[in-house]
């Protein structure tokens, strides 16, 4: 049924695996300078998968945190992936395993989420899995080499690259909502409500895996009310 | 700490991958109610801005060359092009804003 092929998924994946590894590079290179040995930072990336819970975990255990504070910090920012994983289970096709299921559960992160729900056909493991090992090999390599050769690598070269990922939300934000003006409302809505919640002090601390949440739920939630997708603009 | 430092990456794994593997592997159903499937339909949206702004001004090294990046992905998106052209170039620009700061 699904016309996606390995090869679709992992070119799909190049742009997340760029960006990646400008993020887990510096991610590798900040751990070895809190001190961690080389072990640490590769074994989180390797099991963990995941940006903004790992900066946050090991920031935590960095200062001898307890083991509790730390779980439930990571659970907290990590809460978005349930609804994302909802969103790509309705959109996997038939044949399915549960084998296979439990394997992409592992990468779901937001820049797959986002590349796999924009495509029009149903998602296949195939497909799932270049684009999850695409992205995983910068994730884990740009984690490796950040701890081994932090100093060695230009600065100038990763901080270019750590544009990537935005640039590729925006390709991927942008002409739906060029075409579409309930999706540009709810882009323009969720943009404006997160500039101000990182301003306001108080809310600031809630932390930002809870306001993208908020803030994407909040106008997605308000756009499905006030403007119900139809079946034929999928 | 060789023990604490195991403790803690083996639980972050975990509560790193529940949060995902619940709902792919429990909701089998497909959802027929309107308002969910408009939900589930919008919410990229509202997520990925929410993640860009104001994120993406501190992406870079400094918020000129980020803006910079950010304005050139606007632009080439409006264009239509696709999310690898957009992001490598977007890179590029950010490279060569830094690099003409950097003599200025």
């Amino acid at each position: 049924m699904s016309s996606l092929t390995f090869k679709q998924g992992f070119t799909h994946g190049i742009p997340i695996c760029l960006g990646y590894f400008s993020v887990s590079f510096a991610f590798g290179m900040i751990a070895i300078e809190q001190g961690f040995p080389i072990w640490v930072p590769v074994a989180t990336s390797v099991t963990n998968f995941t940006g903004t819970g790992q900066f946050a975990g090991l920031e935590l255990a960095a200062a001898s945190a307890a083991v509790s504070e730390i779980v439930l910090t990571v659970l907290i920012i990590n809460a978005r992936y349930m609804l994302m994983s909802l969103s790509v289970a309705q959109k996997l096709c038939d044949d399915y395993s549960i084998g296979k299921r439990l394997l992409t559960a592992f990468g779901i992160t937001d820049e797959i989420y986002a590349v796999a729900i924009r495509q029009t056909d149903a998602l296949c493991p195939r497909y799932m899995a270049g684009l999850i090992l695409c992205s995983y090999s910068g994730w884990v390599g740009g984690t490796i080499l950040g701890g081994v050769c932090g100093s060695l690598f230009p600065a100038s070269v990763i901080s270019a690259l750590g544009i990537c990922l935005y640039a590729m939300f925006l390709a991927i934000v942008i002409p739906p909502a060029s075409k579409s003006k309930p999706v540009a409302l709810i882009a323009a809505g969720a943009a404006v409500a997160s500039c101000i919640m990182n301003v306001i002090p108080g809310l600031k601390d809630i932390g930002s895996g809870w306001i993208i949440i908020i803030c994407g739920a909040a106008s997605a939630a308000m756009g499905a009310y006030f403007a119900p997708a139809s079946e034929e603009d999928e | 700490m060789t023990g604490y430092y195991i403790t803690v990456v083996g639980l972050m794994a975990l509560v790193s991958y529940l949060p995902r593997v619940i709902p792919i592997v429990l909701l089998r159903k497909k959802i027929e109610n309107k308002f969910l499937l408009s939900f589930l339909k919008y919410m990229p949206y509202g997520v990925l801005s929410a993640m860009i702004f104001p994120a993406v001004f501190t992406s870079c090294a400094n918020p000129v060359s980020s803006a910079a990046g950010c304005i050139t992905a606007v632009v080439l998106s409006f264009k239509r092009l696709g999310l690898l052209p957009v992001a490598l170039i977007s890179s590029a620009v950010v490279f060569i804003v830094e690099r003409v700061m950097a003599v200025l």
